[in-house]
Order: C-alpha cells, then structure tokens, then sequence
C-alpha cells in the first residue's frame, strides 16, 4: 500500500503540472478524486490489505485523499487565476484613447451672475420678485418720483409701446409692486431684464439689472453700506470692500454710487480700475420718502434702503468680458466656457 | 460743466492745489471728469529778450541773440519771423523744450548757424486772441515790456491754468455755472464765498412805448426785461475775453458776449433784443400759433406748433423762447438800444421745443436742467452791472418783471424745514455731532435756527436749491457728503426683522428647468427680447397667424427692433444661424424668455408675459428622435410625460418631420425639423445652406407647468418580478409606432413599459411592408405571473394588433 500511494502521489504530481485549464482541471479532478478515480482505488484496495494492518493503512489512505483535495483545491486556485488574468488581459483597452463625449449644455453668464447675487441675499433673507417686462408709466416713473416734466426721465431713453406703457427703464418699478402687497418688513430681489433706447460698444438696447429693496424700522445708510459689504465680497472675494459717494437717483435721498475696491490690484491702481483703485458698481440709497407714501408706507414709521446692479456690468467685471456685444451674440465657443 | 480754476479763485479763496480740490469735489459729490492742466506739454519755453536780430545775408532768416536770464544771457537763435526787432520779449523755446502738440525743440543748424532753440509765436503755445490779444498775429508773440527775461512762460501767457470738466448731477442744476460750483468749492473748503458784483445805477430815461404780458405763465413762470439805451457796441476786455475762450465761447462783441458771460457765470442764459428792429416795444410771451414761422440767429427756419413757446414784438416772433433768439431782433454792431431778457421758462417744454425741432442749444439745456427764479434776477442784475463796467450802455429805469403772469409782488416767504439732528442721524446711522451739522449746513448757505435743546432746528434752504425738498433725507444728504462718507461705519441691518426670504417654487422650478436643458446638452443663450417682421418673414409665419398680432415699439432704435417678440424660436434660429456662419458647425440652444401678447391693438393696457422655453439644435449628429429625446427628458425632470401629434401645419417646420407637444391632452409646444424651404432662405453661403440639419422646438413653460403633479408619493414597489417578452411584427408602411403602441395597451391593460427596438424593411417583408420590434413588460398583480397568463395577455394583443392594425407576429 505505501508503495502504491506513493507511486499515486508521483502520478498526481506529474499530472498536477500538467493542468493549464479549466478542462484539464476536470479531467484531473476525474482521474483522482472522483468516485472512480485512483484515490478512490486505494480505498477499494484496503480490501486486499491484511485485516490488522488495515487501521494503519486506512489512516493513510486518508492523509493522501486529503493531500490529493488539497492539492486539487490549490490547482482550481490557480487556473482560476490564470483564466482571470487571461481574460483581464484580453479585455484591457488602450485608456489614451479619447473619452465618448456626452457633452452638457452651460447656462449663461447672466444667470450664473444672477444666481450668485441670489445665492448672497436669499442667505440675507431676501425673497425674488419679478414683475412685468412691460409697465406703465405710474409704476415705472410716476410713482418712483419721477413725475412727467422731471430732468431724471432725460437720464433714461424710453421705448414706448403706448402712450403711458413702456419698456421697464429699469427694475425699480418691482419696488413699487412689492410695496403694494402691503406686507411689512420686505425684503426683495428683483432681477430681470429692462430696455433703454442705446446702443453702442458699452450699451445694449436690453439689459440685465437686480434690485434690492429693504423696508423696515431703523433702516440706515450703514446697513446699506454694511449689505452690500457683503454681496461684494461673496462676489470678489473677502478683501474687498466697497466706498459710497454723493450720486442722484430722484427714488433715494441721499442717493449714493457704490465703488468696489479693485479685486485685480487690490486698490494701487491698475487699467482695470484706470489706476483709481476703485471700481463703479452699482448705486443705491436710503428709499425717498415720497415714493414710501406714495405705496402707502409711512415714512415716520418706516424707513428703506434700496440699491441696483447692473448684473451685465458685473459679470463682465468677473469674468474680465471687455465688450457687452459678447454676452448677447452667444458663440457658442463664449458660452461653453462657463460650464459649472 | 467746464469751469477754469482761476475763476473758482475768483470767488473763493482757494488754498489747495487743482488735484487736491479735485479730489475734495469727488468727495461731496461732483466727479472731476477730467482735469487739464492748460500748460501741460510746455516745457522749457520762457521769456526771451531780442538783445541782437541781424538779417542773415542771402536767407530769410534773422540770426538773434536772446537774453533769457538764468538759461543764458547770450542765446543764439535763428528765427524767419519778419516781425523780431531787438528788444522785443517774445516766448523762447530753449534747447530740449516742448511745445504743444508734442513738438521737441532742438538745438540745430540753420542755413549753417546753430540755432539753440526757437522764438515761438502765440499759435505755437495754442493760444488764441481771446486768450492772450496779439496771439494771431504773424510772426512771433510780442509779450508786455514789464515780463521778466528767463520767466516761465506759462503764467505769462495765462496758461498758468486748470480746467475742471465737472459731473453735475441732474438734481443740481444750480451748479451748471461757476458760481455754482464756486458756492461747493466754498462750503467743502469751509471759506467765505466772494459773490460777483451785481450792483447797478439806473438813469431817470424810460421808454413808454415798452410793455411786456405773459400770457403762458405756465410755460413762462418768470420774465425780467431790462431797457438799456445808448449801445456803444466794441470789443470786450482781455479777461472777459479769456474766460469765454476758455469755457470754448468765441467773442463777438460787448453786449453779446455778457450775455454768454451771464450764462456761464451764473447759470442763467439771458437774451439781447435790439429795440430799433422791434415793430412794437409790446414784448408778449405766448404760445406760438400753428404753422407759425419763425427764423433763428443762425438762418434756420421753423415752423411752430402751440407746444413752442415764442417772444413776440406784439405782433411776430422774435425769439424761440429758451432755445434761440430771431434773426429779426439779433444784437448788431449798430444797435443802439436794447431789451435784456431773463427769464425762467418750463424745462420739460423747453426740452420738447429743442427736440423736437433738433434745435439744442447751450440756453436750452440751461432751462431743461431747470433755473431758480434766483438765478433769474441776479442774472439779470450781473449783466446790467457789467453794462456799466464795461462802459457799453446807459442803464434805463425801464425796469419789467413779471411772475406767474402778473407783476412780480415781490419775494415769496421761504420755505422752512423743521428737522432735528436725531432724525437725521437715523438715516445715517452714525452720530454728527449737531454742531458739525448746524455748520456743513451753514457751511451750504441754509439759515440754520437751533431750537432749545439743540436737537431740532429750522432750516431755510438757500433759495437756488430747489432740490432740497422733503427735510431730514435732504438735509441728511448735505450733511454726510460734506462731513464724509467715510464716516459711515458698515452695520448689517441692525434694526431689522429676520425674514424667510429664499426661491419660490416657480422660480425654482425655472432653474431646475434650465438645468435639465444643459443636462440634455443646451447652452442658454441671451438674446434680445425684440426683433422685427423680417424674423417672422423668415419663418414664413403667414400674414394673418395670430403670431402676427404683436406688441409693436412705438420709438424702435432701429429699423431691426420693433415689435416685442411673440414667439422665441426666430431669436435662437438667428442665434444657430450666426453660429453655423463663424463656423460652430453643432450646438445645441435653449432660452427661456418671454413672449409678449398683446390683449387688444392699440395696446391700452399692460400685455401678456408668457414665460416659453424656446430650443434649437444645428448639426450633423442631430435628428428629430435625439431632439425628442432631449424634449422627453425635460418633461421627465418634472414628471412629465408627453404625447406628440404630427403637426403638418408649421409652416416653418417640414410637414413630415414635426410634431406637436401634447401635456395631459393640452398642446403645449411644438417641435422639429427646420422647413427645407425656410433653411434655404437662411442667410448663410449658398453651398453650405442647403445641407444644414436645424431643429428647433418651442415649449409654453405655463401650460407646462400647469400639469406638473403635485407632490411626490411614494408608490409602493411590486412584490413579484415584472415579465418581459419581445415581439417582432409585420405591418404596413404607413402603420404608425404610437398607433401600434396604443393599441398594445387596449388589449391588455397589465402591459407595462413598451419599448421599441428595431424598426427593419426588407423584400422578404412583402413589398409596402416593415418589421417593428417591441420589449413588452407585463406587471404583475398579487400573484407572481405565469408564462400561460403572459401568454394569453400576447395572444390578446396580436389579435387587437391584426384586426386593428392588420399586424402580424413574424
């Protein structure tokens, strides 16, 4: 018997090398371990072996039937193993070849600016308004303190569609709209688009403005400066600050015009803010007190301040566009740059 | 507002430099557009003393020497000037100077002799006569006897000067003059103002026949005239002279030019009628008749209308009031007396009559901006006091000022602001110290009365400032520009309530819609919200499509620009046309805008807005299944699902590759390809145009909107597998997928999703005949399903698809 299991483990070693697949394997594991296989002969051979030497030889009949499953276990390993690395390799693609584009579309400049101003003032707790395109002159002029005969209706060439209907000049007239709800305190974006009769290398005849609005108790030019310290900082980063100065808008008194420190330079003077070191950003003020009453607010109660942007300038401040023409022909190779 | 610096000097004892007080006026609100300094680019020219000008033989030119005291006592330099004479003082160009212009001087030789610079003439240091007499004259500049050999040049000749180019608000319009200005370089410098002269005598003479009747006081609400006989008409003096030329004014003759004088001084425009051509001295203001003709000082001619207001001499005009004076009555070098007129017209008429008959004048956009009635009378009194200055007429007792139509009965009572120091700090929301108040606002000229306590005070405003209107606001103005903005400490609305604020769900909505749309691979685009008939043309939108009811621009800018747009897709097909011209041969396009429907023509009242979500598609790759692909998608992101309807009636749209959008049985948009006969009209290279793919497609966002389901709930997930079968069918040619589809569905009502597949033609199909392949996915109920039940539902549907359809089973 020792020599008959040890001329089987030869057998099997030899065999054993052989093995390069999964057939192989098969016909292997046939050939050694199955119900007829040469294992399974030794233990039909037991019968030949004297009756008190059959313990001892049963014991290692065993040792080798575990030997031969354990080596037959190792070999299944192994082809697996190769067969997987075959196919692995089989398989493997050149990765330097270019990508299947599966291209996204981008939004536009104004919006990614307007969401940004959004984003700033809805954190503030401001709410959007937006109200029609096309106004009357009541809300548009009249009642923003802007009477018929007024020289502040020179600083806005009008397109009309009727006699007292026009093209919004600009957002201001939302701040009426939204006086008229009647619901105080009020805070309130309004964006959207207005319309001036120029064109030219700096003007489109329709543009982008975002206004803000503040009605409440106490409101005070610091505020307003103190607010929009923080819109110019989410928008140009934490260093800048702003600087108010005397301006006119006939809808605040005291109106002011609204510097950004330059973002490029940081304020020693460079061409982007032609060397001042400041750059015009938006103007702005305390609400006059007429156009209060005139929403049937009390302005010995209430008080507001208010401001607007013109979203074309900053977003072409942000993004260092040098012609506003660009942000209304849509190239595509100009809009594809803003994707994210 | 142009104002040279040594006039403001002439008013307020100036102490800064020309940029600090820049600077100081930007401060206080008046932006410095530009500041010249009037010497600059001359550099290195003085005076030079003719000590020796010897005749060079055989040349024109005259071989000097220059006495130009600590540059050289001995300066050698040639001039061809014909009027050197030894001893003359004349500006010398020294060797390395400038000139204006960017000329350099060099030291050179001159028809062999080294000339070490250049006598310079009046032209050549940009001057004119007005600004310095004997400027034109020709050959070198013949400076006074008493000027210092090696002086610089430039104080000699007055260029010694700034210009301020000022930024006037259009609430200011009392700082459309010097004075103006100077009353704000006053008050921010903290110095006394020096008012110009404006007393007079007048001579016991009157002239009867004179009168002067308003009878618009509307237009007209003040008109002073004055009598001023005895003209002597001559030059007027250097320093009035320089001024005007200074401020870009010709000078003309005495009388005429204080009238110029007065305007840019004061701020008030002033006219001049001379009396001999005036048929009757009745001066009446009134309302031109229509047809009315009248001829302005500069020869044109107009007829007027009863919006214009005239100045008449009883019978014709003889002045377009505010803007022009008549040729009839114009000021000539033998009038002998005359009429000044100062008047205060209605800005906004004064606007019209200059708009409307495009005669803008330096009078009229004085009056648009607005004058005080103050400015009014002292423009006068300026002017009758520089009549006796100049010596230039006698000043008559004939003495005419009429407001509001009637004689003027003097001053009204000043208007009286009560405000208090709190209050005005509580717009600023810093703490002035009410002394520094009570004295910016003195500073401003307003009689400042304290109250006991020293919180509230009166204020009266200056009388020129018919800005300050409603109290604290204004004044809290004056006090923070004057005091600083600076001083404003940054608070974040320290007194306000929180509130919620944050997108509403439409406005959500909005962006989410956009972001599917650039999911789907479509760029937003900005583009203008008018256009014209051509882009509806373009889309061969028929004459009478309800699209051709627009909302028209009554003012266009343009002839490109003139009616809102009723629809988006001729913007974002211009768009993909100009795109495909610069050579981006595929894109994808989205906008979403507004279209403008008019609610009855003429338009009365306010228009429809209507939000659309406009879409195009240009290029190879693209097709109408990738574009309604791209439309299924939006309608997914808001759990959407559409139906489509061939629409075979766009006409800019192929009739057999378009469809309609239908959301919950109602149309909400359309789509498709581009009409062949419309894409060979499109304005591109005649090659390229014919094989252009554009698909554009135009979504009602409302309507859509409108069929959004409310909230999301959950649906619970079926216990047993779903079971899939696939189904090849033969049918006819013209049988339609969503026909075959619905009627799949008829017959067996647990079919879920359908899928197609395969669409396959081939000869072995039968001639007219093709191959559909669909994925049908059967959902179970409570019980898991049996392939004998799945086989029931098949057969049930074959046999609605036969007997419907006339489909088969291949």
């Amino acid at each position: 018997m020792q020599q008959k299991i040890a001329a089987l483990r030869a057998a099997l070693e030899a065999d054993r090398a052989k093995v390069a697949d999964k057939a192989a394997l098969s016909a292997f594991w046939q050939k050694y371990l199955s119900k007829n296989g040469e294992v399974a002969g030794l233990m039909k051979g037991l019968r030949d072996v004297a009756k008190e030497e059959r313990p001892a030889a049963g014991k290692i009949i065993n040792e080798c039937k575990a030997w031969a499953e354990a080596q037959y276990q190792e070999l299944a390993a192994a082809v697996e193993q190769a067969e997987l690395a075959a196919r692995n390799a089989a398989e493997a693609v050149d990765i330097t070849l270019p990508g299947t584009p599966r291209p996204t579309g981008t939004l536009h400049p104004l919006t990614l600016i307007k969401n940004q101003i959004v984003d700033v003032f809805a954190g503030m707790g401001f709410e959007v308004f937006e109200g029609p395109e096309i106004e009357d002159d009541d809300h548009c002029f009249t009642r923003l303190n802007v009477p018929k005969n007024h020289p502040a209706r020179d600083m806005q060439d009008t397109f009309y569609v009727a006699e007292d209907i026009v093209l919004r000049t600009h957002t201001s007239p939302g701040q009426i709209r939204v006086m008229d709800r009647g619901q105080l305190p009020i805070k309130v974006l309004v964006p959207g688009r207005v319309f001036r009769s120029d064109s030219d290398a700096t003007h489109s005849p329709m543009f982008h403005q975002m206004e803000g609005l503040v009605v409440d108790k106490g409101i005070t030019l610091c505020d307003l400066q103190g607010m929009l310290d923080k819109f110019v900082q989410a928008l140009f980063g934490p260093e800048v600050k702003t600087r108010l100065r005397p301006s006119y808008f006939p809808f605040t008194e005291p109106s002011v015009e609204v510097d950004v420190s330059c973002f490029e330079c940081g304020g020693k003077g460079c061409p982007l803010c032609k060397g001042t070191g400041w750059i015009e950003i938006l103007g702005g003020g305390i609400v006059h007190q007429q156009v209060l009453k005139n929403c049937g607010i009390d302005p010995g109660v209430y008080s507001g301040l208010a401001f607007g942007i013109g979203i074309e300038r900053i977003a072409m401040l942000k993004y260092g566009i040098n012609n506003i023409g660009l942000l209304f022909e849509n190239d595509l190779r100009f809009l594809q740059q803003f994707q994210g | 507002m142009k104002v040279p610096f040594s006039w403001l000097k002439e008013y307020v004892d100036i102490d800064c430099t020309a940029p600090e007080l820049q600077q100081k006026l930007f401060g206080c609100g008046f932006e410095v557009e530009e500041l010249t300094d009037l010497s600059a680019g001359i550099e290195k020219v003085v005076v030079g003393v003719v000590t020796e000008a010897v005749r060079q033989e055989g040349t024109h030119l005259y071989l000097c020497k220059v006495d130009c005291g600590e540059y050289g006592h001995d300066i050698a330099i040639s001039t061809g000037a014909p009027n050197v004479y030894a001893g003359m003082h004349c500006p010398a160009a020294l060797d390395g100077a400038t000139l204006p212009g960017g000329v350099h001087i060099k030291a050179r030789a001159m028809q062999g002799v080294v000339s070490n610079g250049m006598l310079c003439s009046g032209e050549e240091l940009g001057l004119n006569e007005d600004l310095f007499p004997g400027a034109e004259v020709y050959g070198l500049l013949d400076l006074p006897k008493d000027t210092a050999p090696g002086a610089d040049i430039a104080p000699v000749v007055g260029l010694d000067d700034w210009m301020f180019d000022i930024a006037v608000t259009a609430n200011r319009a009392d700082c459309q003059s010097v004075l103006g200005i100077a009353r704000e370089v006053a008050a921010v410098l903290g110095k006394p103002l020096t008012m110009p002269a404006t007393d007079y005598t007048v001579s016991a003479r009157t002239d009867a026949r004179l009168s002067i009747t308003v009878q618009a006081p509307d237009l007209c609400p003040r008109y002073i005239g004055h009598y001023v006989h005895d003209i002597t008409p001559g030059q007027s003096p250097a320093w009035l002279r320089r001024r005007l030329a200074l401020c870009g004014l010709r000078s003309i003759s005495n009388v005429v030019d204080i009238t110029n004088y007065v305007m840019l001084e004061i701020g008030q425009p002033m006219h001049a009628f001379d009396m001999d051509t005036l048929e009757s001295c009745a001066i009446i203001v009134r309302r031109a008749a229509p047809g009315e003709a009248i001829t302005t000082l500069d020869g044109k001619q107009f007829a007027l209308t009863p919006e214009n207001l005239v100045i008449c001499d009883g019978e014709k005009p003889v002045a377009l009031a505010g803007v022009m004076g008549g040729l009839n009555s114009e000021i000539k070098d033998t009038t002998t007396q005359l009429l000044f007129e100062s008047a205060k017209f209605a800005r906004d008429n004064i606007r019209r009559t200059a708009r409307g008959l495009g005669q803008n004048t330096d009078a009229s956009s004085h009056y648009e901006k607005g004058i005080a009635e103050y400015t009014t009378e002292l423009g006068m009194a300026r002017a009758l006091h520089l009549i006796q200055e100049l010596r230039c007429g006698e000043v008559t007792a004939s003495h005419f000022d009429v407001k509001d139509g009637k004689p003027n009965a003097g001053p009204a009572a000043p208007r009286t602001i009560r405000a208090s120091v709190s209050g005005i700090n509580a717009i600023l929301g810093i703490e002035v110290p009410a002394d520094a108040v009570f004295d910016i606002l003195r500073r401003l000229q307003f009689t400042v009365t304290p109250e006991a306590g020293g919180n509230a005070f009166t204020a009266v405003a200056p009388p020129w400032r018919e800005d300050i209107e409603i109290g604290e606001p204004d004044l809290a103005e004056e006090v923070i520009r004057e005091y600083g903005y600076g001083h404003i400490k940054p608070t974040f609305l320290k007194a306000a309530q929180v509130t919620g604020g944050g997108l509403t769900a439409d406005q959500k909505a909005r962006a989410a819609l956009k972001r599917a749309a650039c999911a789907q691979g479509f760029c937003e685009t900005s583009t203008l919200a008018f256009y014209s008939e051509a882009e509806l043309d373009m889309l061969h939108v028929a004459p009478d499509a309800p699209e051709r009811t627009v909302v028209r621009i009554l003012n266009p800018i343009s002839s490109n620009l003139t009616l809102m747009r009723p629809m988006l897709a001729p913007s974002l097909l211009n768009v993909a046309v100009e795109n495909l011209k610069r050579g981006n041969g595929a894109g994808r396009l989205f906008e979403l805008a507004n279209i403008y429907i008019p609610k009855q023509l003429p338009v009365t009242e306010l228009p429809i807005e209507r939000l659309h979500l406009g879409l195009a598609a240009f290029g190879r790759d693209e097709d109408f299944f990738a574009f309604k692909g791209a439309v299924e998608a939006l309608g997914a992101a808001f759990r959407l699902q559409f139906d489509y309807v061939r629409a075979a009636d766009v006409p800019w749209l192929h009739p057999g590759i378009a469809a309609y959008v239908l959301c919950g049985g109602e149309r909400v948009g359309w789509f498709g390809k581009l009409a062949n006969d419309v894409t060979a009209g499109l304005k591109l290279p005649k090659d390229s145009r014919e094989n252009q793919v554009i698909y554009l497609g135009e979504l009602d966002y409302e309507a859509l909107m409108a069929q959004v389901p409310g909230g999301i709930r959950y649906a619970p997930i079926p216990q047993h597998p779903a079971v899939q079968r696939d189904l090849a069918l033969v049918m006819a040619e013209n049988v339609a997928c969503g026909d075959v589809m619905a009627e799949m569905r008829r017959a067996c009502p647990q079919l879920g999703e359908v899928r197609l597949f395969d669409v396959y033609r081939d000869e072995k199909l039968g001639a007219g005949n093709k191959s559909m392949a669909f994925t049908l996915q059967f959902l179970p109920g409570d019980k898991p399903l049996e392939a004998a039940e799945v086989d029931r539902f098949v057969k049930k549907i074959l046999g609605n698809l036969k007997y419907r359809l006339g489909a088969e089973q291949r």
